[in-house]
């Protein structure tokens, strides 16, 4: 049943994963908590570990996911899942020779759906900000310690592309981020 | 060496030597694909990269699709995707058996709460990324602007909603739109 629900979930992240990148990180994030596969923390943990290590992060996430819930079966059967609707339509328009994409209807959809797909990224990213800085959210009190490290954090990452034109990578924020986890709760 | 293995091998290449995925992959696909092997011309690269962005899912697996295919059909589609997704999948098949235990260690945990700020701050910045990519249609901002505001209050007050929800919503907005524009330019 939980490799059925592996299949199904992931298909379903696979289809909708407008955008690439972290746009399917809402949807993985919709699919193992309402299935409870993993925690918030956890998924966060994921996706950093997705971050610095190589290949798409959607893949990443899928992998993990299902072999934590069914073993390496699985893992094979999550990843699949999470790859086969965007083979099926890069072959559906190959095939057809892009004639899909310049259809009107499906333009007229699209136009919609990739600001829309925007908007929810940037509403899992500032939500998940306002989660870790607040001891429970909605609700709960700020945490001084996680607020005064993200902050530090985000002029460092952004402030970063003043000096050089590309600033700091994502990989490099995340190995400061570790640090900073290991002296100031370490010293705590 | 047959074509299909060296798709195969080619992509396991780009798989395992790309971090974060998304468009930091394209340089590496582009030289290996367009410059070395010749399997696809430049205008064709710059193709696939279109389409990428109106199919879901990752770009690199869309374009090992496309190109496999291209070069040898069915089975030439099916090893670069192999391929491609190989190596995320034995590296984070490995860590998901060791990472609970990893966690228990004080100072790796330490070092994860300290990740876990950086991590919705990269989320956030991939949709500043987007928004300033996004050409800047009335249309286009107010879908992006109410699915940020949807996504934040749904995630706050844990409405059973799923960001799929949004998507087709938003898809569904773009068609009524378009039909609505189409109406008026009737009417002239």
């Amino acid at each position: 049943m939980n490799l059925l629900n592996l299949l199904i979930g992931f298909l379903k992240v696979g289809l909708f994963a407008f955008g690439g990148g972290y746009a399917a990180v809402p949807l993985i994030r919709d699919v193992v908590l309402s299935y409870g596969w993993l925690d918030q923390d956890m998924l966060t943990n994921m996706i950093a570990v997705s971050e610095s290590t190589p290949g798409p992060i959607m893949i990443n996430l899928a992998t993990y996911v299902g072999s934590t819930q069914g073993g390496i079966i699985g893992a094979l059967i999550a990843t699949l899942a999470v790859i086969l609707p965007s083979f099926i339509m890069i072959l559906i328009i190959v095939v057809l020779e892009k004639k899909l994409l310049k259809n009107p209807y499906i333009q007229a959809a699209l136009s919609g759906v990739k600001p829309c797909v925007i908007g929810i990224i940037g509403a899992t990213g500032m939500y998940m900000i306002l989660q870790h800085v607040f001891t429970a959210f909605p609700g709960g009190t700020a945490d001084a310690i996680a607020l005064a490290v993200t902050a530090v954090l985000a002029v460092i990452y952004f402030g970063s592309r003043k000096i050089t034109k590309k600033g700091i990578s994502p990989v490099a924020l995340i190995g400061i981020a570790a640090l900073a986890g290991v002296l100031v709760y370490g010293i705590q | 060496m047959n074509l299909t293995m060296n798709l195969f091998l080619t992509f396991a290449k780009i798989g395992l030597f790309t971090f974060g995925g998304g468009y930091a992959m394209i340089p590496l696909i582009e030289d290996n694909c367009v410059t070395r092997k010749q399997w696809i011309s430049h205008d064709e690269m710059m193709n696939i990269t279109v389409i990428s962005e109106s199919t879901p899912g990752p770009i690199a697996i869309n374009c090992a699709t496309y190109i496999g295919y291209k070069q040898k059909g069915i089975g030439g589609a099916i090893a670069a995707t192999i391929g491609m997704a190989l190596p995320s999948f034995c590296i984070i098949f490995l860590i998901s058996l060791f990472l609970d235990r990893f966690l228990e260690i004080r100072w790796i945990a330490n070092a994860f709460r300290g990740i876990k700020l950086a991590v919705g701050i990269l989320i956030l910045d991939a949709a500043i990324r987007m928004i300033r990519k996004m050409p800047k249609k009335p249309f286009s901002v107010a879908i992006t602007a109410c699915a940020f505001a949807a996504m934040m209050l749904i995630s706050i007050f844990s409405v059973r909603i799923t960001s799929i929800t949004l998507m087709l919503i938003a898809a569904l907005t773009g068609l009524i739109v378009f039909q609505i524009a189409k109406g008026k330019e009737g009417d002239a």
